[in-house]
């Protein structure tokens, strides 16, 4: 088998059992980026030296004696997660020159456990979007049909996994954008619990419903790197102060017993039929490994999008006030202080941020507020409510990722609300600030991936590891693997 | 609830972003879309629904105030687009 086509936790096994050096690791890494990224355009910048740096040093530690599950393994990182001293642009022309002086913590938490960064991932700008297209140095493709979008907005980090680029990626999520282009990528992908994991470096889209999280080929990887990523970190005051179970003992607990619920309003109109009939199949899986499956109510389903999408550009309005070309990044110059901030803004940022920007602004503007904001504060409450009432009743819920699989490049670019559409199953765990596992139940007749969504209680990751992991253990989907 | 064009000139304007023409109309027909699939809100019962900011049972969060090192006042410099005698430089404010 080819370095390009292993899990993290096989090539961990090799790197524990001495059989591959980490330099030998990321160097395959590398010249597999070399070879096959001119084509997925997974990557914004690749930091050859620093990672083969990085490796050297892993190498080190382990002749030391040191070990671990990430110890010398390579991996990506989205590009609006903070590095230290090197590059971050958020796939913006705001932030193109710009070099953090810090690393955000779940960086510093994978480099602590000897992950090797081969370099940063594609995004849409600002992570406004939901196919990698509204990225100012262009798109990234999809690894299983280059014509069409990997997802997004951590479409980079999805299609690296994919791709063999490095075995497990770092994104974020703040509508989907870990889960759907992790659906549409045939790969693993993990949103978990508001506040499990520190936003501390996150460039902010929308505080209350960010959240990082990891990519892998299977679900023990995934595991892997939330195993390191979790956890309090006094530097974000949303971080939950609760210790971390290990999930590596939760993978093997099974189904048997487990209630599974399927929410009735998920299988609606616009779905497409063979996402909605393998997602029964994988359900119909569970029940047969022992689960117990029933159908659940989440009633207030339909106002989910509504909800997230004034949310999200308020609270976006809000970070965003910052980019003003006077501290970082991108300024255009003109006399006096306001015009400079207007004229930056209107150059620095690309169409999707203007109109999230403006949406959001008008939200929060006088006379707008209750109607827009505070009542979309207040559906959100109903919405979580509805999971409360659910998970009285079952233990994980069960719905597609994505209504679709990937569609083509161009294809929803020019209709806002359609593109949006595409975050209509993942946008309610955000809202109700719920862990979600995106895992690959199948393929469609055109050869492209399905992904399945299991939303638990909060805090409940071991039994999202432990569902997905018995899953995919009894099917072959995680072997496959895209011609490139 | 539909937005004019001057409104779209207006929450430019605090938005702090300069649009052409083209982008108002542009704006002025995507805003409205979005807007009228959001109208759907107001036939929701929220009475007496408290809003959710965010889901955790978290309060203020403090910490001790104790010093600890910062940015240096270079790192804080080094992405800057325009700099002077260790500020941030930017165009005249007062006349």
């Amino acid at each position: 088998m080819e370095p390009h086509e292993l899990t993290l936790t096989q090539a961990s096994g090799m790197l524990a059992s001495r059989e591959a050096s980490s330099v030998e690791l990321t160097r395959a890494a590398l010249g597999r980026v070399e070879a096959a990224d001119p084509r997925v355009r997974a990557f914004v910048t690749v930091d050859a030296e620093g990672a083969l740096a990085a490796a050297k040093d892993a190498d080190a530690r382990r002749g030391r004696g040191e070990a671990g599950p990430l110890l010398g393994v390579p991996v990506a990182i989205k590009d609006n997660l903070s590095t230290r001293g090197l590059r971050t642009t958020c796939s913006s022309r705001m932030l193109e020159p710009y070099v953090p002086p810090f690393d955000a913590t779940a960086v510093a938490r994978l480099k602590a456990a000897g992950a090797v960064v081969l370099g940063k991932t594609n995004l849409d700008e600002f992570a406004f979007g939901s196919s990698t297209e509204n990225s100012a140095f262009g798109p990234t493709h999809n690894p299983w049909d280059l014509a069409r979008v990997p997802g997004g907005s951590s479409g980079g980090s999805a299609a690296a996994v994919a791709a063999g680029f490095g075995f497990g990626a770092l994104g974020s999520d703040t509508g989907g954008s870990i889960r759907q282009p992790a659906a549409l990528c045939g790969v693993v992908g993990l949103k978990p619990t508001y506040g499990r994991v520190s936003r501390y470096g996150l460039v902010a889209f929308a505080s209350s419903l960010d959240q990082v999280g990891p990519f892998g080929r299977t679900v023990a990887d995934a595991a892997a790197l939330s195993q390191a990523i979790d956890g309090h970190d006094p530097l974000d005051s949303t971080s939950a102060p609760r210790a971390v179970p290990d999930y590596a003992a939760a993978l093997p607990r099974g189904v048997k017993g487990l209630k599974v619920g399927l929410p009735r309003e998920y299988f609606v109109s616009g779905i497409a039929p063979e996402v909605a009939a393998a997602v029964r199949t994988a359900v119909e899986s569970l029940a047969a490994m022992g689960a117990e499956v029933r159908e659940v109510g989440l009633p207030h389903t339909e106002h989910c999008l509504s909800v997230y999408y004034l949310l999200a550009t308020a609270e976006a309005s809000s970070n965003l006030a910052r980019f003003d070309g006077v501290r970082y990044g991108f300024r255009a110059p003109a006399s006096g202080v306001v015009a400079q901030a207007m004229r930056t803004r209107a150059e620095g940022f690309g169409p999707e941020v203007k109109r999230r920007i403006m949406l959001g602004t008008y939200a929060l503007s006088s006379g707008y507020y209750d109607a827009y904001y505070r009542r979309a504060q207040q559906v959100r409450t109903l919405i979580a409510r509805d999971f409360e009432a659910a998970f009285r009743e079952v233990d994980v819920v069960a719905t597609p990722t994505s209504p679709t699989t990937a569609f083509r490049l161009g294809e929803k670019a020019d209709d806002p609300l359609t593109m949006y559409l595409s975050d209509i199953f993942t946008i309610s765990a955000n809202l109700a600030g719920l862990p979600a596992l995106s895992l690959p139940c199948g393929f469609d007749a055109a050869g492209l991936p399905i992904g399945l969504q299991l939303i638990g209680r909060a805090f409940e990751e071991p039994t999202l590891f432990a569902a997905g992991h018995a899953y995919e253990s009894a099917h072959g989907w995680k072997d496959r693997r895209p011609a490139l | 609830m539909g937005l004019s064009e001057k409104d779209v000139d207006h929450v430019a304007r605090l938005a702090r972003i300069e649009i052409t023409p083209e982008e108002r109309s542009l704006y002025l027909r995507q805003l409205n879309a979005v807007l009228e699939h959001a109208a759907g809100l107001a036939r929701v019962d929220v009475s007496g629904t408290p809003p959710t900011a965010h889901i955790l049972p978290l309060r203020n969060v403090w910490r001790a105030d104790e010093p600890a090192q910062g940015l240096t006042r270079e790192q804080a410099l080094a992405n800057a687009p325009d700099k002077s005698k260790g500020c941030f430089r930017v165009p005249r404010i007062l006349e």
